[in-house]
């Protein structure tokens, strides 16, 4: 798998790169601004984007905006952007190109290295990667007089891994239960929030997200 | 929800509530031609007392020489200071201001120390220098003001005319001073910047704490953790493993800190944003729906942005924690040198400023801008907070 990589702190980005060595990844550039990523995803297309939110020459979120430019010419570039800090606005921004092969992650999950690594394949495959915290920010809003209301706590948490991207197999590995157990929690929250039932997993996690977003005073 | 843009647009740009705090008075309505007649009346009674006043004032100086005249002057001085309060009064009424007198404070010393007060300040030699004029000009003024009055109907515009010019004149003479406006600015400023100096220091004082008891001490235990399991590993790798984890844990609640304490110093998304983004953040981030409309032609200075920031920041938690909304706005511009923002809700209403409280932290917060806060809320709803702060133009070379 071709990698690019985008992390201005050098102690980051070497660690970044050996580690993704290890997990037999390729790092075909890593790179340390806004405008040499911009250029790097353009060149090499890499299989998947590892992207520092917040990079020189600004050091706001010159990271996401390259990112979010490089999708626009290359529709569908998988993309894990890394951050400090989350921001619901920015995943909002991340999402809205709605093709999916989108991560979004606090820098902390690298050091679950397993975790990290599933959520690299998952967006190079066209999946998503929300970091829970997001998700958590998601689901503030629907507190009360939201559908969400009414999932027991067991469809909640499993609302929360599939908002997150993970597939069913990993939710059923997260939550100790079998595989056909989640389909049948997946089947219920779908009924109770009114969404259409959808065979692929990358356009459920985004209808789930889509609906999270949109709050419970949707028109 | 509708946008409630038009209910921002009916309470208008709160100008009054963000001019510095310089001659500050509420403007009166034009008094009717009867009070008129009757300030005529106290005008010409006031004339007798006056010439009482002028009278010691030549008497004092005629007898300098002999010891009497002093305490004499002494006398007239204190008397005066009456007779231009009850003019500074009459003449505020007509022209619907207020005036405030400033004297130096008097020494409570002897004979010469408070006649020496009395000497070098300049406010006494304006009272003196009027009460000429009241005897002569100004009473010229009152007495044809008072004549005018019964010769129908020239009387009706000459006499309040006569009035006018009286007043203008007592103004010009023993009205408040630019100089009297200064100092009074300049206590505001120092009150504001002693609370400025507090409010930093203590917030130092947090962040100091808060890395303490957080960061470090998440560190210390990451640190300890794997220095043990670095002692286990040979021996009993499992342990040695559960250690590494706990590091591992403890280094993500070290983060948490940080990010928090970051974020309650300089939100990252308004460095990256400026205030449009971030408010939307905000804005996003809060279980009821909130419009945002904030319309800015270029970044306000960073002090200011961030200080505007928090204000909205605070007035939104309110509106979710207290006031039970199902929905919000924010509102935003840069017009006429002001930064005013509007935050309100459809809740309960009620909200006001306590001291100690949020709100009124937000003001103090303000101040060291000249900005103001002013927070609309009956009961029932709507809540309206309106924040204003002068700014000049946009920051530049961040």
């Amino acid at each position: 798998m071709r990698v690019v990589l985008a992390e201005d702190l050098a102690l980051l980005r070497d660690g970044l790169i050996r580690l993704l060595q290890a997990h037999g990844m390729q790092v075909v550039e890593a790179v340390d601004n806004g405008p040499a990523l911009l250029r790097a995803l353009t060149t090499h297309r890499p299989d998947v984007a590892v992207v520092d939110v917040r990079l020189p020459p600004t050091f706001t979120d010159e990271g996401l905006r390259a990112a979010l430019a490089a999708r626009e010419q290359i529709p569908g570039l998988p993309i894990l952007v890394l951050s400090q800090y989350v921001e619901q606005l920015y995943a909002r921004e991340l999402l809205s190109q709605g093709s999916g092969g989108i991560g979004y992650l606090l820098k902390d999950r690298v050091s679950d290295v397993a975790q990290f690594i599933e959520a690299i394949r998952r967006v190079a495959t066209g999946g998503t990667a929300m970091d829970p915290e997001v998700i958590s920010q998601l689901l503030v809003r629907h507190r009360d007089s939201s559908p969400v209301t009414s999932l027991t706590p067991r469809e909640s948490e499993v609302l929360g891994y599939m908002a997150e991207g993970l597939s069913n197999a990993a939710i059923a590995a997260a939550m100790f239960v079998t595989e056909k157990a989640v389909g049948k929690h997946i089947g219920s929250i779908f009924g109770k929030l009114n969404l259409h039932p959808q065979d692929d997993t990358n356009r459920r996690v985004l209808a789930v997200l889509a609906f999270l977003d949109a709050g419970p005073h949707r028109p | 929800m509708t946008v409630p843009i038009d209910a921002a647009a009916a309470v208008g740009p709160p100008t009054a509530a963000t001019a510095p705090p310089m001659v500050s008075s509420p403007p009166a309505p034009t008094p009717g031609l009867p009070t008129q007649f009757l300030w005529c009346w106290v005008l010409v009674l006031l004339i007798a007392p006056t010439a009482l006043a002028v009278a010691l004032l030549l008497a004092g100086a005629g007898s300098a020489i002999v010891w009497i005249g002093l305490p004499l002057w002494l006398i007239a001085v204190g008397y005066l200071r009456l007779l231009t309060r009850a003019y500074r009064s009459v003449a505020g009424r007509i022209l619907g201001e207020r005036f405030t007198a400033d004297y130096l404070p008097m020494p409570s010393g002897n004979l010469f120390v408070r006649l020496r007060t009395a000497m070098v300040d300049p406010a006494r030699w304006r009272d003196v220098a009027y009460a000429f004029f009241a005897v002569t000009l100004g009473a010229s003024l009152s007495i044809s003001a008072l004549a005018t009055f019964i010769i129908f109907p020239i009387g009706y515009w000459l006499s309040p005319l006569l009035l006018r010019l009286w007043a203008a004149a007592t103004r010009a003479i023993i009205g408040p001073t630019g100089e009297a406006a200064l100092h009074r600015r300049i206590g505001t400023l120092e009150e504001a910047r002693t609370e400025t100096l507090d409010h930093s220091a203590a917030e130092l004082r947090r962040i100091e704490r808060d890395l303490h008891d957080g960061a470090q001490a998440h560190l210390v235990a990451l640190g300890m953790n794997l220095g043990m399991a670095e002692e286990l590993m040979p021996r009993d790798p499992q342990a040695a493993r559960a250690l590494i984890a706990d590091a591992r844990e403890s280094s993500r609640a070290a983060l948490a800190e940080l990010r928090s304490l970051v974020r309650g110093i300089h939100p990252p998304v308004l460095a990256d944003r400026g205030l449009a983004g971030a408010v939307q953040a905000l804005a996003l981030a809060q279980p009821h729906p909130v419009e945002v409309d904030v319309q800015l032609p270029d970044r306000p200075p960073a002090p200011l942005e961030s200080a505007m920031y928090f204000a909205i920041a605070e007035a939104l938690t309110n509106s979710a924690k207290h006031a039970c909304a199902r929905g919000g706005w924010v509102w935003v511009r840069h017009e006429q040198a002001t930064l005013t923002a509007m935050v309100g809700d459809d809740g309960v209403g009620g909200a006001q400023m306590v001291p100690g409280g949020g709100l009124a932290g937000v003001q103090r917060r303000m101040a060291a801008f000249d900005g103001t806060v002013t927070v609309s809320s009956p009961a029932g709803g709507p809540t309206i907070v309106t924040i204003g702060a002068p700014c000049a133009s946009g920051g530049a070379g961040r």
